[in-house]
């Protein structure tokens, strides 16, 4: 036990030491907060300015003047025909140059199928569908007016619907909000499935090392190679921990830096009317707000915690058992495929399990040790039951010394093999050997 | 009392037998030369030895005591794969190798700087193992193999990596350590070296051990009982009744005659010769190691 304490430290101490390590402690949370962030900041950040120039034949659109980056420009329809007009566009230097004719006659139909937009260049989705939202908005209007209908009555009888959905699973009532236990069982899902493939190959590739150093026949001439694999495992597994302790610190950081700077500029009314999908983004805005008050957070980071070691621990026995089954890192593709594959397919689950957390296939996958630590973290944030928590967690703490012991069969044999390239047979045949 | 006793070892790996029913006893204080030609079972022995595998039959016992995990601390190896982590500090690295073999810290940072200076290279304590040259790199792992004072020292093919220089250096110190009690096992195919510092071999090959014993005793057994011998004078051919004469010349003043005894006692042959000729000098052609070497491995 002792020397399986020296291990851990030199295997700790000398990771947390490196410059990469410290890089990757920085730059991580930025990378992934980037992933999840910039879309979001994209999307609301205002685009430049665009104006458009509209020959407004039959007045349909009753000079609307667009929005904050999409900007209307009527040309008298007295004064310009389309020859004239489109020639004026050219020399502008403007967006777009939008077309209404009116052919004689305000047939809504007929103008419908004979509106035009002229662009130099490529037009973005986002402004053709602006366009044509606010164009069915006004043809709708005209064709209310000639159904005699007052479009007052039916902006009066058009009402928004926000469903309350409660979950009454827990004996007591809770507001369930969907959105945001959906991010943060995505978010969850995707933490373990990287700190997994990161810190595992960090294994493999540490079992390698000690290989082609050839240090480990003097390792173990004084250890086991159980402890040396253990010590390894553990060694690296705290340097994981101790990086995701120092993230958690630096998100709550930059959450709070977010928040005063970004969500409180997304809350400002002025700001949101501007936005094109206002009721949406303010209503997902307060969801989001809400629920995350709502959410029990020692819960998922402790449930985090459980999945993130055990998975961890699981995947990097095997990892290690690859390692030291080959020389060098370019042979180690044929084991890692069997390997890697379920951690693979937890990803892929991961957006249907969150879709459909207690579904069928987010129970069985949430059960299966390779894949649990994944899905299982996608659904905990919607109350998984705790007899399935429960089972799960046991199945993935048996697993984990099942597939230990297994892997340490292994790797106590493929360490002092060199040369040959062994085959998964092989490898099977190895976990009877004895001593 | 032997040091270490071997019984009837044997290892296999699969189908292919690595060991068959080796015995072997070695003294304590001594060295002990194990010989063989590469993939004779050297390895696999050593392994055993050092509890890295485990016998599938037969045993071994260390001063009398079946082998178990806490004899780990008494015995010091230095493999013929030997390698250090490349990233690690020299001291940190010694320090770190000397407390897995249960040595506290004090002690192996006392032995670490004896050791060092000994070999003069204090000033490498904080470089990186990387920065080394392969030379180097092997001193670090001699003092890596030797921290812990173990009574039982395994070195495989010791020299590999050394100038002439640090062979000799590291085969004093080998004597040293034999010296001040250390029993010492020295796995090789480099004969030379063994005549030069081998008290007792054993001679492995195709998993078996073909021949034991002290090295003069062996030598004494493979001797061909061919003499040569320096005389005054030319010297005339004629025939001799206890020896025959397979090769002579004549050098200025004096003829020198390679000879082989026909009966058993190399006295008959001075005998014979002085009642003729004036001997300056009588020496037995002993056969090198290389050549009893050769000839058993071929010839089982």
């Amino acid at each position: 036990m002792n020397k399986i304490w020296l291990i851990i430290q030199r295997e700790f101490s000398t990771r947390v030491r490196k410059r990469s390590f410290l890089v990757m402690t920085v730059l991580g949370p930025l990378l992934i907060s980037a992933i999840f962030l910039l879309p979001i900041y994209m999307a609301t950040r205002p685009k430049a300015e665009r104006i458009v120039m509209v020959l407004d034949k039959p007045i349909l659109m009753n000079f609307d003047k667009g929005k904050n980056n999409i900007r209307f420009q009527y040309l008298s329809p007295k004064q310009f025909n389309l020859k004239s007009a489109k020639a004026f566009f050219k020399e502008s230097g403007h967006y777009g140059f939008l077309y209404i004719p009116d052919g004689g006659n305000l047939d809504p139909d007929f103008i419908t199928s004979n509106i035009t937009l002229y662009t130099d260049g490529d037009v973005d989705i986002g402004t053709e569908n602006y366009i044509s939202n606010k164009l069915e908005k006004y043809i709708q209007i005209e064709k209310l007016k000639a159904e005699e209908v007052d479009p007052a009555v039916l902006a009066r009888t058009k009402t928004k619907v926000n469903i309350n959905t409660i979950n009454i699973s827990d004996n007591e009532e809770k507001e369930s909000n969907a959105l945001a236990k959906m991010g943060i069982g995505y978010i969850c899902g995707f933490l373990i499935y990287i700190f997994v493939f990161l810190y595992g190959a960090q294994i493999m590739r540490g079992v390698i090392e000690e290989k082609t150093n050839r240090i480990v026949e003097v390792m173990i001439s004084s250890v086991k190679p159980f402890q040396l694999m253990l010590g390894k495992i553990f060694g690296v597994g705290g340097v994981a921990l101790l990086q995701f302790l120092i993230w958690i610190i630096f998100g709550i950081g930059i959450y709070l830096v977010i928040a005063v700077f970004f969500f409180q500029d997304a809350l400002d009314p002025e700001v949101v009317a501007s936005s094109r999908n206002m009721d949406v983004s303010q209503s997902a805005i307060n969801e989001v707000f809400n629920t995350i008050s709502q959410i029990n957070f020692p819960y998922i980071i402790g449930c985090f915690i459980f999945y993130f070691l055990f998975g961890y621990l699981l995947y990097a026995a095997l990892f290690a058992a690859i390692g030291s089954a080959v020389d060098k890192e370019s042979d180690t593709q044929q084991f890692m495929l069997p390997v890697s594959l379920p951690l693979i397919a937890s990803i892929v689950m991961l957006f249907s399990s969150i879709d459909d957390p207690n579904g069928d296939l987010a129970f069985w996958f949430s059960m299966f040790p390779l894949t649990s630590p994944v899905i299982m973290m996608a659904r905990i944030p919607f109350n998984v039951p705790i007899w399935q928590l429960a089972t799960s967690m046991i199945i993935l703490v048996g697993s984990f010394l099942l597939f230990t012991w297994v892997a340490g069969k292994i790797y106590r044999t493929g360490i002092l093999m060199y040369g040959k390239k062994p085959r998964l047979k092989e490898l099977i045949k190895w976990i009877s050997y004895k001593n | 009392m032997s040091m270490l006793s071997i019984s009837e070892v044997s290892k296999y790996y699969g189908d292919f037998q690595a060991l068959q029913s080796v015995s072997l006893e070695i003294e304590k204080r001594s060295i002990f030369g194990l010989l063989g030609p590469n993939g004779a079972g050297k390895t696999s022995l050593i392994r055993i030895i050092n509890q890295i595998t485990a016998p599938d039959s037969g045993f071994i016992e260390l001063n009398g005591e079946r082998l178990k995990p806490e004899h780990i601390a008494k015995i010091g190896y230095l493999p013929e794969e030997r390698g250090l982590y490349p990233k690690m500090k020299v001291g940190e690295q010694l320090l770190y190798l000397a407390r897995l073999k249960d040595l506290d810290k004090k002690t192996a940072s006392k032995r670490i700087n004896e050791w060092l200076d000994r070999f003069n290279i204090a000033d490498w304590r904080n470089k990186n193992l990387e920065e080394l040259s392969k030379g180097m790199a092997q001193k670090i792992q001699f003092v890596a193999t030797v921290l812990h004072e173990p009574e039982l020292l395994i070195f495989d093919e010791p020299f590999t990596g050394f100038d002439p220089i640090n062979t000799n250096l590291i085969k004093s110190e080998i004597k040293r350590l034999r010296d001040q009690g250390s029993t010492i096992i020295f796995s090789t195919h480099r004969m030379e070296s063994v005549e030069e510092i081998c008290d007792h071999i054993a001679l492995i090959n195709k998993s078996q051990k073909i021949l034991e014993g002290p090295l003069k005793q062996v030598k004494k057994q493979h001797a061909s009982n061919t003499f040569s011998l320096e005389l005054e004078g030319a010297y005339k051919a004629e025939k001799h009744s206890t020896f025959t004469v397979e090769n002579h010349t004549s050098h200025h003043e004096t003829s020198q005659l390679i000879v082989k005894l026909n009966g058993s006692d190399s006295n008959d042959i001075l005998k014979e010769i002085t009642s003729t000729y004036r001997v300056l000098s009588f020496q037995e052609q002993m056969p090198s190691l290389n050549d009893i070497f050769i000839q058993k491995v071929q010839g089982s």
